[in-house]
């Protein structure tokens, strides 16, 4: 099998990882080992590694509420995404960020954001400085339909297009906004042409064939890194609720039947038409996500003191803690 | 020594950092070919090029969150809010995003940014143009925060702000530009900590920016019937209260002086820790003398009316060292 071959099969595994690894967050919640239930899982938007497999080491991204499977399309060890989203110490945010708040700066995660857009001027500024110190790297924003109705969006798009920087707006559209459908919240869907309406590259992509997205989203991407900012929309299916708690009273059971249909993971295997290789696979990952939630499980959770850590940078005090402050107030005036 | 101006000093801290240090760039409305609203970044674009002198297009939202990534990517971004009444605008970039990313993120991305701006009276500028929303910055961890009164501090404060770690809200006031003065060769005091501008054992008076200046007019008059120690807190977040806490406890009095409307201010929080750690020592309650609680009305007449002057601080300084009621509190 030459390289190229391989890329489908390894993109299958990729899909596979962050499928099983999200039915890992679920368990996580119901086992009472998570950090609250604000989890957003992006079953149903697994074709996204077609966009991020034309990203590079060097190459940074912000991401929004819903972004573990981008982060872990990126090279993030499951194990400390899991303890991180338990509120626990080996969590890559030493259990202070969760689900919502999850990064890692070597490997180029800018931070998920729980403000919707929030984190998408970040790469215009990662923009600047590629242009400035001629990097070569390309800055990717995820976010979804809901964040295609938030200003700083527009702003954001329209000095990436001013300037002509690397990057790459990438809108998962996978219908819901919470519990308003995209035709709720949209007067008009066409969300590449208002792009385009500021002078980027942009593509719907379907969120159902993770080769479609893998093909069609690669001109823009390569068009980013010479310079010309790009917009990509995955066309997708939120297959569960928002978050955790959310059973989805909004939607019929009809239309989640359709929307599972287009199921990324599903269309692949198809395509791939190799059921011993890809068993292979699906027990390779499910061995690797039982060890991830085993030792997240297991990871001890941060010592209290630790949350006045990292207010500021490492050499200013940290804050009092208030019961120590206050002794000491009292102290001196007796 | 040469005098300067206030925003010549501002102006020659920009461009001594940009000289240093190629990651220093400047963003934000007007900077570039305008030259700053206000003619702070005037001929920096001829100097340092259309790479580092960013003309933006009006989105502040976007200005910050541009200066936040390019933070965390390795520039060392100045970017500008013209007005720090637009705080409305970029309120989520700046407290939700610059200021918690390294805290949220277990201590891995810091955002060593400056968001410059400036605020104040004094322009007959009105309700949208002329606020002092410090207490707004105060109020968010992660943030910090200095506030130059004078003209070597507009230099120092500034080049220090650039080397900080973390978002440095700076502060300017519009009614100091044409302020004139000289830039010692070493800051007053160390980053993030006050500066006594004038001793004195009768009262202490704690200060910042432009109410510095009305502050030292009312000393000079006081004394020597009441001698007033003045002291200028220059960085407010975090806030290191020691020298303030041991004036006040010399004293024995405590009056703060600013500009912003009174309730919920960085006046208040300072009288809560003037009251909570000099209690014991205090011969009078420490007051607050700020900003009447009303939107700025745009009349000269009105404007000035509605903030501290220096007749107004000598009367309550005098009331507060001798508790004889003042002709206006009858």
């Amino acid at each position: 099998m030459t390289l190229a071959n391989d890329a489908p099969l390894s993109r299958y595994r990729t899909m596979r990882r962050i499928r099983t690894f999200e039915e890992r967050v679920g368990e996580l919640f119901l086992k009472g080992e998570s950090a609250g239930s604000m989890l957003h899982l992006s079953i149903g938007e697994e074709a996204v590694v077609g966009l991020t497999d034309h990203m590079k080491t060097g190459d940074t991204f912000t991401t929004h509420h819903r972004g573990h499977g981008i982060f872990l399309a990126r090279g993030a060890d499951p194990m400390r995404m899991l303890a991180e989203i338990a509120g626990r110490e080996a969590g890559y945010c030493r259990g202070k960020g969760g689900s919502m708040h999850i990064a890692d700066r070597g490997l180029g995660h800018l931070g998920a954001n729980a403000i919707v857009g929030g984190g998408i001027p970040h790469i215009v500024g990662a923009g600047i400085t590629a242009r400035n110190t001629a990097n070569q790297a390309i800055s990717v924003a995820f976010f979804g339909d809901g964040a295609m109705s938030q200003g700083i969006l527009y702003e954001a798009m329209n000095m990436a297009a001013l300037w002509k920087l690397p990057v790459v707006f990438c809108c998962i559209n996978n219908q819901y906004g919470m519990g308003t459908r995209v035709d709720r919240s949209a007067g008009k869907q066409a969300f590449p042409a208002r792009a385009e309406a500021f002078g980027l590259n942009a593509v719907r992509a379907d969120g159902a064939d993770v080769e479609t997205v893998h093909n069609d989203t690669q001109a823009v991407m390569e068009g980013a890194r010479d310079g010309h900012p790009g917009f990509v929309e995955i066309d997708a299916y939120r297959f569960h609720g928002h978050a955790r708690m959310d059973k989805s009273p909004y939607r019929t059971p009809e239309e989640e039947a359709a929307g599972r249909d287009r199921d990324p993971l599903i269309m692949a295997r198809t395509t791939l038409d190799d059921e011993a290789a890809l068993n292979t696979i699906d027990a390779e990952v499910t061995e690797e996500m039982d060890a991830a939630m085993a030792g997240a499980i297991a990871a001890p959770v941060p010592a209290t003191d630790t949350m006045f850590q990292d207010v500021y940078d490492p050499t200013t005090p940290a804050p009092q803690p208030q019961r120590a402050r206050l002794a000491s107030v009292l102290e001196e005036l007796n | 020594m040469t005098k300067t101006t206030y925003r010549d000093a501002l102006r020659k801290a920009l461009l001594d950092a940009m000289a240093e240090d190629e990651n220093v760039i400047l963003m934000g409305e007007e900077v570039g070919l305008y030259g700053g609203a206000y003619g702070v970044t005037k001929g920096l674009l001829d100097h340092f090029g259309a790479n580092r002198v960013i003309d933006t297009p009006i989105s502040e939202p976007g200005i910050v969150g541009a200066a936040i990534g390019a933070a965390m990517t390795g520039l060392r971004p100045v970017a500008e809010i013209m007005y720090v009444d637009f705080a409305g605008m970029v309120m989520d970039q700046l407290a939700n995003q610059a200021a918690k990313s390294r805290y949220m993120f277990g201590g891995q991305i810091g955002v060593p940014m400056v968001l410059r701006t400036q605020g104040g009276t004094g322009r007959s500028a009105a309700a949208q143009h002329s606020q002092s929303l410090e207490a707004w910055m105060m109020h968010t961890p992660g943030l910090r925060l200095a506030m130059p009164a004078t003209v070597s501090d507009a230099y120092h404060l500034l080049r220090d702000a650039m080397r900080q770690p973390d978002p440095v809200v700076f502060i300017e006031h519009k009614g100091l530009y044409t302020l004139k003065g000289e830039i010692s060769p070493d800051p007053d005091a160390p980053w993030g900590q006050p500066a006594i501008r004038r001793d004195g054992r009768d009262l202490t008076i704690a200060t910042y920016s432009r109410m510095l200046h009305e502050t030292l007019t009312a000393a000079a008059a006081l004394a020597p019937e009441v001698e007033v120690e003045v002291i200028d807190l220059r960085c407010l977040n975090p806030l290191d209260d020691t020298v303030l806490m041991e004036s006040v406890r010399r004293t024995g009095r405590c009056l703060i002086v600013t500009e912003a409307v009174t309730t919920g201010s960085v006046a208040s929080e300072i009288a809560a820790r003037v009251t909570e750690q000099c209690f014991d020592w205090l011969e009078e309650p420490p007051l607050r003398l700020g900003g009447e609680d009303i939107p700025i009305p745009v009349s000269p007449a009105l404007e000035r009316a509605s903030i501290p002057d220096a007749m107004l601080i000598e009367e309550v300084a005098r009331w507060l060292v001798t508790r004889e009621a003042p002709s206006w509190a009858a």
